[in-house]
């Protein structure tokens, strides 16, 4: 099967359209910016509509990682292993400004942006950020989740 | 007797904080516990050092983020009494219905998990549900919906707009219905009261040895509450009770917080009375802000009313005075002052400038008011500098949290997660 | 006054602060006597915490304790000066918290304590090194426990 023809293209369509309707998401909540993923995840603001609403607190069954909230250096290793232990496909969301660059706090305790520890797909800024905007992001991931490519070769 | 060491890791389903409890298990109930915190440990009473005391304010917003505009109230009382000054009548009134306000949304946000955990998820929607009318007053007050930052250094930021009062009358009415359904839902019933009734009880001994203060140790049956015993703005004039525990178990706990919502709703409503014929805003007609910065060199309109950003709704000139404290050496100008007169930019320009702005005298201070989980305090020490030299905060939630591994020994695995939940763990302020 | 007859009696040195808290100076020799005989008095210990005045004078660090008592409606504040590399008896069998409050001095600042039956780092992990909250620590010195993909601030 050579990539990039008809077949191959509505397939990898079809997939990408079933992964984004149906996110199992694995919330990693430390700070402030939980409450605004708590009203997000709530009845007024619903992430439910989107297919994002069930929350499996186990990284074998989920396959988006929601890292919410500021890191310390003390929860870097955790975090780090909570992402190793997830199976592909997974992606990674930095929810809140502490977790893109550190945020307010710019002193010896906290990870300046958790891209230093595993690689991240989409960020969210504020601080803490309204939940229409985390809506947004949901949005945007769920393009990124329908344009991914899959791998068609035989060899290893 | 083989025991199994169980990690209940610092990611987990209970949604208070990150905490680790290493529980040694004899079958599934728990002989020892370790309690492990400082995974949220972000330095701010270092931070706190290195910036001038007016940059402090937002990072007090974020140590109990459950309840902002207490953290905010402690803060700003502790400068005003190193400074020494005064706050006008108004803003006392007016600290005290956002206080309040916070002080609900603490209690909200604490009660709905404790739903969830038990697998009672319609008490989350419910208490959310509520809180998001709460977060809809302080949005069109304050400008955000979490991290306000609306309590400041000699007053509040701003008056109330003008759908203040039906926004404020809808808020409460759902809140009183949500109370009001989930004591329909749990508080007689059997799963509830067998999962929770004389789980974790704390003797009253124990608790005052613990320094355990607020709801906690008001369900011991002890009565202390810092609005009482040492009385802060006008809660000396307003009528209201302090509900009270027996045994000191999680349900006591979770009642205690129930009630003090209603008693919490009270205050607000006495307090709305007292505000409510606002300062009249003049209906003259306004200049638009570039003309008239642009005319003040030639002299003109210099008495004209000028039309400000949206954004500065409620700080006019002519009720500036009723919201902030009059002392020019410390307070900012109000802003067409600012853009007009040169006293006004000099003098604001002073209050920023590195070295030069906010400078109390020598001397320490200690200010406590009752915050959600109890007695809460700013310590500061000043040198002279418009730093603070050393600042610390007297977590109420850091005592509380020392007793935990006691509490749950002899207890089974299933009850550890209800018990974390009813002490109301906020991870800013445990490990600031 | 409860109060008065104690600080005569330990012959204590009065502070000034700028709240209405008493607030005295207390010798190291007298210091465990002094808080045994406040145990009845005082039900609640409310706060342990330390100044750091680096350069400023002789003795170092400067330990503040913080006491409540209901019975009398009052507050308390007792305040030690000691030198670096000097111990004070530890308070952990009069009050309970005491072993946390303790700890984390310990953690942030550096000061030992006799007698505790757990001292150990209680915010921070045990890779980092140093204590923080003193004065000649630099802020943004910071001690990653994994190796970090990019340099931490560009």
């Amino acid at each position: 099967m050579r990539e990039g023809n008809f077949i191959t293209t509505t397939i990898e369509s079809l997939i990408g359209w079933a992964r984004k309707y149906s996110i199992f998401q694995y919330p990693f909540v430390t700070a402030c910016c939980g409450m605004e993923y708590m009203a997000a995840a709530a009845s007024r603001f619903d992430i439910d509509r989107f297919g994002a609403g069930l929350t499996r607190f186990t990284p074998r069954q989920a396959d988006v990682l929601f890292v919410v909230g500021t890191i310390s250096h003390k929860l870097a290793p955790v975090l780090k292993k909570v992402y190793d232990q997830m199976t592909e496909p997974k992606w990674v969301v930095a929810f809140g400004t502490c977790t893109i660059s550190g945020g307010l706090y710019d002193n010896y305790a906290a990870v300046q942006g958790i891209d230093a520890i595993i690689p991240v797909d989409v960020y969210i800024p504020g601080c803490p950020p309204r939940p229409e905007t985390v809506l947004d992001g949901l949005m945007k991931l769920q393009e990124k989740i329908q344009k991914e490519k899959q791998k068609w070769s035989l060899k290893k | 007797m083989e025991t199994m060491l169980l990690n209940i890791g610092p990611s987990h389903p209970a949604m208070h904080g990150t905490i680790q409890i290493k529980v040694e298990l004899d079958g599934e109930r728990v002989i020892k516990a370790d309690v492990e915190i400082g995974y949220l440990h972000r330095g701010f009473e270092k931070t706190a050092e290195n910036r001038s005391y007016m940059q402090v304010l937002p990072y007090t917003d974020r140590l109990n983020y459950v309840s902002p505009l207490l953290n905010n109230l402690a803060y700003a009382m502790a400068v005003e009494k190193l400074l020494g000054i005064d706050v006008p009548p108004r803003a006392k009134w007016l600290r005290m219905i956002f206080g309040e306000i916070s002080r609900i949304t603490d209690h909200l946000t604490c009660i709905a998990p404790i739903g969830m955990e038990l697998g009672a998820f319609t008490v989350f929607l419910y208490m959310i549900k509520a809180r998001e009318f709460l977060w809809d007053v302080l949005d069109a007050t304050t400008g955000a919906r979490l991290t306000t930052s609306y309590i400041r250094i000699g007053g509040v930021k701003a008056d109330v707009p003008d759908n203040f009062e039906e926004l404020l009358k809808k808020a409460l009415v759902e809140v009183r219905k949500a109370v009001k359904d989930v004591h329909g839902l749990l508080s007689k019933n059997p799963i509830f009261l067998k999962r929770t009734r004389d789980i974790a009880v704390v003797t009253q001994a124990e608790a005052l040895s613990y320094g355990f203060t607020g709801p906690v140790l008001r369900s011991t049956g002890y009565y202390y509450d810092v609005r009482k015993a040492f009385p802060y703005l006008y809660y000396n004039e307003v009528d209201f009770e302090v509900p009270l525990g027996e045994r000191g178990d999680n349900y006591d706990r979770f009642m205690v917080r129930m009630q003090e919502i209603e008693q919490s709703v009270r205050i607000i409503e006495q307090a709305f009375k007292k505000i409510e014929k606002g300062p009249v805003k003049s209906e003259d007609e306004v200049v638009e802000a570039y003309e008239a910065i642009k005319a003040s060199h030639r002299g003109k309109y210099l008495d004209k009313k000028l039309e400000l950003n949206p954004n500065l709704e409620g700080m006019e000139k002519e009720i500036y005075d009723q919201i902030m404290a009059k002392v020019p050496q410390y307070i900012f100008p109000p802003k067409e002052d600012l853009y007009r007169t040169i006293e006004g930019m000099i003098r604001h320009f002073k209050l920023i400038m590195s070295g030069h702005g906010l400078r109390p005298p020598e001397g320490e201070v200690y200010v406590p008011v009752e915050g959600g989980n109890g007695e809460l305090g700013f310590y500061i020490v000043s040198d002279g500098s418009d730093r603070p030299y050393r600042l610390h905060l007297r977590a109420p939630v850091f005592s509380i949290m020392s007793a935990l591994g006691k509490m749950i020994e002899g207890h089974y695995v299933a009850d550890v997660i209800p018990t974390f939940a009813s002490i109301n763990m906020i991870g800013g302020e445990l490990d600031r | 006054m409860v109060i008065e007859k104690i600080a005569e009696k330990y012959s204590l040195n009065k502070i000034n602060t700028s709240d209405e808290i008493p607030s005295f100076y207390c010798e190291r020799g007298k210091f465990i006597s002094l808080f045994n005989e406040l145990k009845d008095e005082f039900e609640i210990l409310l706060d342990i915490t330390a100044v750091d005045f680096l350069g400023r004078r002789n003795e170092r660090f400067d330990l503040v304790y913080l006491l409540l008592s209901l019975k009398n409606k009052t507050r308390l504040r007792i305040k030690v000066k000691i030198k670096e590399g000097e111990k004070l008896p530890s308070l952990s069998k009069l009050w309970k918290n005491a072993n946390w409050l303790e700890r984390e001095v310990y953690d942030m600042f550096g000061i030992e304590f006799e007698g505790h039956p757990d001292l150990r780092r209680i915010l921070l992990y045990p890779e980092f090194e140093g204590h923080p909250l003193r004065k000649d620590y630099p802020l943004k010195k910071s001690h990653p426990r994994l190796p970090l993909l990019r340099p931490e601030r560009e």
